[in-house]
This record gives C-alpha cells, structure tokens and sequence, in this order.
C-alpha cells in the first residue's frame, strides 16, 4: 500500500508515505528527496517534503510521466533500512520563556495545572522533528509536543504575532519566523533569524533536522538582538 | 533605460515573470501570471524572451507615461487601453512614443492585463525571479538602496527600466491570431483531473459538485478563486498538511470549493478532489465575481499533452 504514487496534475505527482503521523517519516522522506533529486537533474521544478508525502512538480519537456514514474520507484527501492538513515542536523534554537514573550504561558498553566517553569522545562527538554516547512517563509512545523502541555490553538487567531514568537498547536511546535497573524500558542520568543532572503542559507531548517530549544534568560535574549512587544493585540 | 513612469498604478499592478521556482520547499510562494496564456502572448508580440517580466495590472484605472519611445502590448482583459486618448487594441503590439500617455480605464471583459514591454521590466530578481509575491515580501521594483525587492505592487512615481533594441523599431506591428483570442465574458467548463483525496468523497458528493452550478465571488484573489454554490461534504476535517499544486480544489470545513492559484500557500490541510487543468486555470483568473462555471472530469493524457504543446509553443 505505501509508498504510493499518484499524479495529482499535468505535471505532478505526490509520493504518500503512509496515513498517520509518524517521526520516521520526514527523514525518510528527505531520503528520497535527495536522491530523487540526482536522479532527475533539472527535470524537476518543486520537492515538496510534507509530514508523510513529497510532492513532486515536473517540466513535462525534460521528462515524461512515464519516465519520472519509473525513477521514483526506482529511488524508492534503493530506500536505505531505517536504522540507515542518516540523521538530520540538530539546530538548536535560543529561547526567552517568559509572560512577557509568551502570554499564553499563563493559559496553558492554568488549564494543564501546571507550573509554569514546569511548562518551560517539558517544551525544551523534547527534541523535536522538523516534519514540513509551509504556511509562510520558514516557518517549519516540529513535532512531537508532549501531551503533557498540548494546546489546541486559538478559536480567534491573533492579527498579529512578532517575528520569533515560539508556539504551540495540538502536537506541533513552531516559531513564527516573520511577524504575521496566528493561532498557535505564544510560550516564549527565539532571537535567531530564520528567515533572510538575503541570507544563505535562508532559513536554517530543513524537513527531517531536529530542533532543540534552550531557555535563555533575558539579558542573553537581548543581547541576541531579542525585542520585547508591549502590544499583544488580540 | 528607464521607459515608463507610473501615473497611477490603479487597483493592483505587479510585476511578474514565470513565477519563483525551486524554493516551496522553503515556504516560499511561486507567483507569475495569474493567466499564463496572455503573459505568454504578451512577450511574443515583443519577440521577448519568455520569461521576461510584464506587468500584470488587475481592474484597471492604471496610467503609465512614456520617458522613451519603445515597443509595448497589450494582453489579457479589454480594459479600454487608449494612447493620449485615442483607443487602443488589445492583442498587439504598437510603439508608444515619449511623452505620450497610456491609460487603462475600467474592465470591460475579463480582469486583468497584462503589458509587455520590449526587452522585458528590468529589476533585481531573488531566487531568480522578478515576480511579486505581496505576502511574502519579494519581487517587483526595487527601491534605491535595496539590495532586492520586497514584493510592493507598482506605486504613482515608480519608474519602469527596459532594454531598448533597434530591432524592435524596425520590426512591424504584431498581432495575435483571433483564433488565440479567448471570450472573457463566456460562462466557463471548468476541466478537473481527479487526484489527491477524490477517492474518499462519497459519490453523492461528486455528483452535486459536477451537476451543480458555481459562482465566482468577490473573495476570489492570487491566492485563491472562491465560490458560491451547493455545498460538498468532506470525508474528513483535515488531512495531514501536504504540498498543494496550482488548481488544487480544496474543500474547506463550510463546504465551499475555493481553487488554488498562483500566490496560494505551499501546503495545505483540507481534502482536494483534484486540480483545475492549466488552461482552465487561467480562465478562472480572468473571471469576474458572479462568473458562472461548471466543473467536468478531464483526461489527465490529454491535459498533459495540451499542456506540453503550450510550453514548446511558447518556448517555456
């Protein structure tokens, strides 16, 4: 049953992985990315790794369906055991807990009955996966928060969150790499950038690198170029 | 050399080449043309390489003054285009000469159009490409000092540079042959090739959406066309999120079928009963709000092969 490959366009397949879930996955996905990437050289126009697919966009002059088809079997086949997979780069993340930077830290306590220092130490002490990169520029959805402090997101999404704000929705965790409307959970704020257009790379996540974040106090978070917003709009 | 000032940039003007390629993975929308077909007509006038930057302009209202004499043309919808008041063809390519005034005023048949202009808009690209992508921040003009652009639409003073050639002052007006020349006003089949979940939508849910009516509303952007019509129940709330291509049909929670373009975001987490084929896709761009279209299955060999008979006709 899986893999399977299905055309979804004129020039598109998407690869489904399996219908759940499943850390294993992105890095297997990223696997197959990479080599199916050497396969077709610049036949390929998008790879689009995405928690349990890869969506797969193709100019149909540089090669047919028929053959693309045939090479992604064929980088399917050549899948290393799992236990073979190289692991991905770990990234780890500097972050300011604090009600200041993350004023939904005050709600999660309340509703999980937790402290919030113990709500600081379940979000940094997991190591999280990198499981699809979408939404906005860089913004890179990691899983998998432990159950102890999941947190459905907003009925109301914010109209504003600042840039590094670091979130909670359900199992995934996330910074908001610009500033930009959203749901999720505000728990604290990363001063790294990550996402520079300019920069190289743009942004320091790939799909299949795990993330790791570490508390920071607030005279590291502002030395890091960390600001503080006084207006939590609603 | 600079060849345009905008007078008034109207509603919306942006300008863009093919689209962004190779950074969605990034998160990175892929922008272009929102009607591919006129873009392409648009530079072939022009003897423009295909990938060179136009300016796609949305309503109409917009008003350019020429600082040379140069080769332009019109594509897309009839927004009423005259030259210092005198009225202007679309579908063609004519001289502009400087100090003369191009003004678009509203639209007459579909929504946008697109003027090419000889040599291409010159600007800095980033990822290679020109095209503007307002919610991400990227592409147009950029501004003096910037290293790149950050995806503002044109603005009342923004000076348009282009490559002058001689050959473009020898060479004779061009003009697109009418049989290339869509209808805008026509209500609208719309070719679905059926993928992603299709299998997982009750039958009784695909027959109401091939049966049924649908209205183009006034939400509809670059990001996305939305409808109005019966409802289509979905198997599911969400899916896992996934990469989503252009003319994907999404079934949101109200039931309400929105099709994704060119500014839509990488992925998405709602069933899709397929994508719109390419050239149907285009067509949706230049429907009005209140534009009515029915939807039928198409053969994925054969929009395949339409599609590739239009990328080595327009040399993409």
């Amino acid at each position: 049953m899986y893999p399977s490959i299905k055309p979804v366009s004129e020039s598109a397949f998407i690869i489904y992985f399996g219908d759940h879930i499943d850390l294993a996955l992105p890095q297997l996905i990223a696997r197959v990315k990479a080599r199916l990437e050497q396969l077709s050289g610049f036949a390929l126009i998008e790879c689009i790794a995405s928690y349990t697919t890869l969506l797969v966009e193709y100019h149909p002059l540089k090669i047919s369906a028929i053959e693309l088809h045939a090479l992604i079997e064929s980088a399917l086949r050549e899948l290393p055991a799992e236990n073979q997979v190289a692991q991905g780069k770990c990234i780890e993340l500097p972050t300011y807990y604090s009600l200041q930077s993350g004023p939904d830290l005050a709600l999660i306590a309340k509703a999980k009955g937790l402290s919030i220092e113990h709500i600081i130490s379940i979000h940094s002490q997991q190591r999280y996966t990198v499981c699809a990169i979408g939404f906005a520029p860089g913004f890179a959805f990691l899983a998998s928060v432990d159950k102890a402090i999941q947190s459905p997101r907003h009925h109301k999404p914010r109209m504003l969150v600042p840039a590094g704000s670091v979130g909670i929705a359900d199992q995934q965790t996330a910074v908001y790499p610009t500033q930009s409307p959203g749901g999720w959970n505000i728990i604290g704020n990363c001063p790294l950038p990550l996402f520079d257009p300019s920069g190289d790379p743009i942004t320091p996540f790939s799909v299949g690198d795990s993330v790791q974040f570490n508390a920071i106090d607030f005279d590291d978070y502002v030395s890091l170029g960390g600001q503080i917003c006084w207006d939590w709009r609603s | 050399m600079l060849g345009l000032e905008v007078l008034n940039p109207g509603v919306l003007s942006l300008v863009q080449d093919l689209g962004r390629f190779g950074v969605a993975h990034l998160g990175l929308s892929q922008g272009g043309p929102a009607d591919l077909h006129a873009f392409c007509w648009g530079n072939r006038l022009l003897n423009n390489p295909s990938n060179s930057a136009s300016i796609e302009i949305a309503l109409g209202q917009a008003s350019f003054k020429a600082l040379a004499d140069l080769s332009i043309a019109i594509t897309g919808a009839d927004m009423g285009a005259s030259i210092d008041g005198i009225s202007q063809a679309n579908w063609q390519s004519f001289r502009l000469l400087k100090h003369q005034t191009l003004r678009f005023s509203g639209c007459r048949k579909g929504q946008r159009a697109y003027l090419s202009i000889e040599g291409g808009v010159q600007t800095k690209a980033i990822f290679d490409s020109v095209a503007t992508v307002v919610r991400n921040q990227l592409g147009g003009l950029a501004q003096q000092g910037q290293d790149f652009s950050h995806g503002k639409p044109l603005q009342k003073g923004d000076k348009i540079a282009f490559q002058a050639s001689r050959e473009h002052a020898k060479q004779g007006q061009q003009l697109v042959p009418t049989q290339f020349i869509p209808d805008y006003s026509e209500t609208l089949k719309i070719g679905v090739i059926e993928s992603y979940q299709n299998d997982a939508f009750e039958a009784v849910q695909k027959h109401r959406f091939y049966q049924s009516q649908y209205v183009v509303t006034a939400h509809s952007d670059r990001m996305g066309i939305q409808l109005k019509g019966p409802k289509i129940e979905s198997p599911v709330t969400g899916i896992i999120s996934e990469g989503i291509v252009a003319g994907s049909i999404q079934i949101p929670a109200n039931g309400l079928p929105i099709i994704l373009a060119c500014d839509r975001q990488t992925l998405g987490g709602y069933a899709k009963l397929g994508s719109v084929i390419k050239r149907d896709q285009w067509r949706l761009a230049q429907a009005k709000p209140g534009t009515k279209i029915h939807f039928e299955p198409a053969d994925l060999n054969l929009a395949t092969q339409q599609w590739m008979t239009f990328m080595r006709f327009f040399g993409l």
